[in-house]
């Protein structure tokens, strides 16, 4: 896990030496000249080698030192403060609405499989799955902002200002994240149930005068949801990345927002952590779903 | 709906075109989920209304009135700004960006301010008088003009601010405009004399600089003796000022004014129409064609948009291949396609905002003309066999110019496959280090504006040893020209004049036009007022209830 994470930000660091322009080039803009460049790369350390300067920032990030940032002139926390839970919140209600709508759907379209409410969800779940979170964010903005007035595009609201109005903002941009990663749980799902209902412990289980339902809801369930869980949780990881688009189309102070800047502006240092965060939830969140599916199914054994 | 397909008109002149293709057939896609998906949400979205659950936009709302309760000294204002301001708000770092110099301009004044007229009008200071030789300047301090700290200024806070930024001390100047001072001293309380080191009739635009604090730093807290004072700032986020009480002039009419940091254009559009911002400036004119029922007042970027050739290197060290790109390129037809006939045609270095410094025959002194661009390709050497081929690089995120880029390369395709150019775009901090700093390209579509009302800021950077002349332009007759201007008050307007001229004749760009632009407000917003700067007066700006 360690070993991947450092990986990655070592990754991230040479990138941006490979991409044209510095961060000397936009903190100076049209009064550059090549003396001032050289001046100001040595007072930003940018003038030693690559490696010292992955070293440098690798223990202070360690020892809890996140730098400080190129285009703010202020520590990246501070540039960071309050954004983080943005994001957080965000994905984390994103994911709970992926749960909360593929695995009661996955599961009564098992149940009613071939009848028709199944078959038109078959058919819609491939139109779901294939709308991108950002066209359904520019979608709903439309719709429940510009038509419906269920919100005010653009005026998200902090959560030390209202907290029921900041989470109320969050529910479109949340539901236009979960949507697609929902269609795609719940063909999951259901196909997992459908594929269990072929397997000879369910013969049994009928034979035994159960119910369909009783079926799917005592024998095949726990079964089923093993491949689900797994990618569930994979889920939240492409979650947290998604949200970087959603964030723009509704205007929302987050992580992703920042990231985008911070590229633009090659704020190396708070790009660098923010790069490390979300490379650290998704192999987290990677090896959280190993631990669940072991514990579901105690075949599974970690390496 | 219609914000899911390009809103601006586009050419097909896309350089590759199974790439056009494929993007057509993406939309079409998008349009048949989306028309799906509109039916669905349709149904959903009817019931949720009926009940009328308590909503986020509610709470907005319930917000928002309560904030203009108090509309009665012109209430809370919001405003979106494209992009966040830069690390430091030190007023006297000039490499600041426009955007950060145009919110500054409510919080830091100068000796002197500019007015909409585009006149220098006394701030701190009451008035100045200069010497016959004009080398000498001075000021007398108006009475009772306070800091956002409440202390009052004084002569000592003026010759700290002006040496720290003429960097008397470093020996580096922070600001370039000031380096031709030789010296500032307080005579007495209320009087400042400053010596520059070589004769300057501009010289008191340059008086703009902020006066702050003596000893302090601006990376130390935000003090100015502005309508407004800084309150804080979120880094991509927003920032917030309020209504400075003390104020010597007439006073702020908004309480409180927070710019709100909203990148997407599209964004920005759907902010306004939503009211989650009061007011936005900078849009384009497609974006505003979204906006019937809020105010729109038009005005212009002050700046100039032109081709900027490379001169110091082929093809474009060739005269007559300039001169022909100029015949060749309809300033009104990249007007009419790309700006909906929105913008103002110019011919040279200089944009009609300036007034009397603008020449206004200069406007065309290149008329289209095919038959003559395809003769002087001709005598330079080129024809179909051996067209004249060329990148011109734009900044991405200015959809103006990447526009123009496109009708321009649209007018070239007419001349018989002579001229073969092709657009290639970039970030804006690949431009800035390869284009602007690193001087590496044949041709750009940016604009360049005037951080002072001089003749000078438009005009200094084509003096061949500027350190801003990315075009690499040499002249020794432009260069006399602009001498002349700064050593000769009495002429001034006719060696800037000169100045343009030769731009003219040297075809050193292809000059196209001051970029229209538009100011949107929400109904109950009042006031805005355009400056012949890159500047946002949010001071007269009042919001009723």
């Amino acid at each position: 896990m360690l070993v991947t994470l450092l990986l990655i930000s070592l990754l991230a660091f040479l990138a941006f030496q490979i991409i044209p322009a510095d961060p000397v080039t936009k903190l100076l803009g049209t009064d550059y000249t090549p003396e001032r460049a050289a001046a100001l790369r040595h007072e930003l350390g940018l003038d030693r080698n690559v490696l010292v300067r992955y070293l440098d920032w690798l223990t202070g990030f360690v020892t809890g030192d996140l730098g400080v940032s190129y285009s703010y002139g202020m520590s990246v926390s501070a540039v960071m403060e309050g954004k983080g839970a943005v994001t957080a919140a965000l994905s984390l209600m994103a994911w709970l609405l992926v749960i909360a709508i593929s695995v009661p759907l996955g599961i009564t379209l098992a149940r009613w499989q071939g009848r028709r409410l199944d078959r038109v969800f078959v058919a819609m779940n491939q139109v779901f799955m294939a709308i991108p979170p950002f066209f359904l964010g520019i979608l709903f903005t439309y719709i429940f902002g510009m038509v419906l007035k269920l919100f005010v595009p653009g005026g998200s609201i902090l959560p030390e200002e209202s907290l029921g109005g900041f989470f109320g903002y969050l529910i479109f941009p949340a539901l236009a994240i979960a949507i697609p990663k929902a269609a795609m749980v719940t063909k999951l799902l259901r196909s997992s149930i459908l594929n269990q209902m072929q397997e000879n412990y369910v013969r049994t289980a009928y034979s035994r005068g159960n119910s369909r339902w009783g079926v799917i809801r005592l024998h095949v369930l726990r079964n089923a949801i093993l491949p689900v869980v797994t990618f569930v949780a994979m889920t939240l990881a492409d979650i947290v990345a998604g949200s970087i688009i959603v964030e723009q189309v509704f205007a929302l102070p987050g992580l992703g927002r920042l990231l985008l800047a911070s590229i633009g502006n090659r704020d190396y240092p708070v790009v660098q952590c923010i790069v490390v965060i979300i490379a650290a939830v998704v192999v987290f969140m990677n090896y959280l779903a190993d631990v669940v599916t072991q514990t579901i199914d105690p075949r599974v054994r970690l390496g | 709906m219609c914000y899911a397909l390009p809103a601006k008109r586009k050419l097909n002149m896309e350089p590759k075109r199974s790439y056009t293709n494929a993007m057509k057939k993406r939309v079409i896609t998008l349009l048949l989920a989306a028309a799906l998906t509109v039916a669905l949400c349709a149904c959903g979205g009817g019931q949720s209304s009926q009940t009328a659950q308590p909503t986020p936009a509610d709470d907005q709302t319930a917000g928002n009135t309560g904030s203009t309760g108090e509309a009665a000294d012109g209430g809370e204002l919001t405003v979106g700004i494209a992009a966040d301001l830069d690390s430091s708000l030190d007023p006297h770092v000039s490499s600041s960006s426009a955007g950060t110099r145009e919110v500054l301009f409510n919080i830091y004044e100068g000796l002197v301010k500019p007015d909409t007229q585009g006149n220098l009008v006394p701030a701190v200071a009451e008035g100045y008088t200069a010497n016959d030789t004009a080398d000498q300047y001075t000021f007398t301090l108006r009475e009772g003009v306070r800091f956002h700290d409440g202390s009052e200024v004084t002569a000592g806070d003026v010759v700290y601010s002006l040496s720290r930024a003429a960097g008397l001390e470093t020996g580096e100047p922070l600001m370039s405009t000031l380096s031709g001072i030789a010296s500032v001293e307080a005579t007495d309380d209320k009087t400042v004399v400053v010596t520059l080191s070589a004769p300057d009739v501009e010289f008191p635009a340059y008086m703009t600089a902020a006066i702050i604090p003596e000893g302090s730093d601006p990376a130390d807290g935000i003090i100015g003796t502005g309508p407004f004072k800084y309150v804080s700032r979120s880094p991509q986020e927003n920032i917030v000022m309020e209504r400075f009480d003390d104020y010597w002039g007439e006073k702020a009419q908004c309480a409180k004014v927070t710019f709100k940091v909203i990148e997407d254009g599209q964004t920005m559009v759907m902010s306004l129409r939503s009211g989650a911002i009061d007011l936005a400036a900078h849009l384009e004119a497609s974006q505003v064609a979204e906006l019937t029922d809020l105010t729109v007042q038009e005005g212009s970027m002050n700046l100039v948009q032109a081709v900027y050739l490379n001169n110091a290197q082929p093809p474009f060290d060739d005269i007559r291949v300039r001169q022909a790109l100029c015949y060749a390129i309809d300033k009104q037809q990249v007007i009419d396609l790309a700006g909906d006939g929105h913008g103002t045609p110019v011919g040279s270095s200089m944009y009609p905002a300036f007034g009397r410094f603008f020449d206004a025959e200069l406007v065309d002194y290149y008329q289209p003309d095919t038959a003559k661009a395809l003769e002087l390709l001709a005598e330079a050497g080129y024809d179909k066999d051996h067209p004249l081929e060329f990148t011109i690089i734009v900044p991405s995120n200015y959809t103006p110019h990447v526009d123009a880029a496109q009708v321009v390369v649209n007018l070239l395709d007419l001349l018989d496959g002579v001229v073969k150019a092709q657009i290639q775009q970039v970030e804006w901090a690949t431009w800035y280090s390869d284009v602007y700093q690193g001087r590496q390209f044949e041709a750009t579509v940016c604009g360049m504006d005037a951080s002072t009302l001089t003749g000078s800021a438009m005009l200094a950077r084509f003096v061949s040893d500027n350190a801003k002349n990315f075009i690499g332009f040499e002249n020794a007759d432009y260069d006399a020209a602009y001498a002349a201007a700064l050593a000769d008050g009495s002429k001034l307007v006719e060696s800037f004049d000169a100045c343009q001229q030769i731009l003219a004749q040297q075809a050193a760009n292809v000059y196209i036009q001051d970029l229209a632009e538009f100011v949107v407000m929400q109904p109950n917003v009042s006031g805005y007022r355009f400056y012949p700067l890159y500047v946002m007066d949010l001071a007269c700006v009042a919001k009723t209830a």
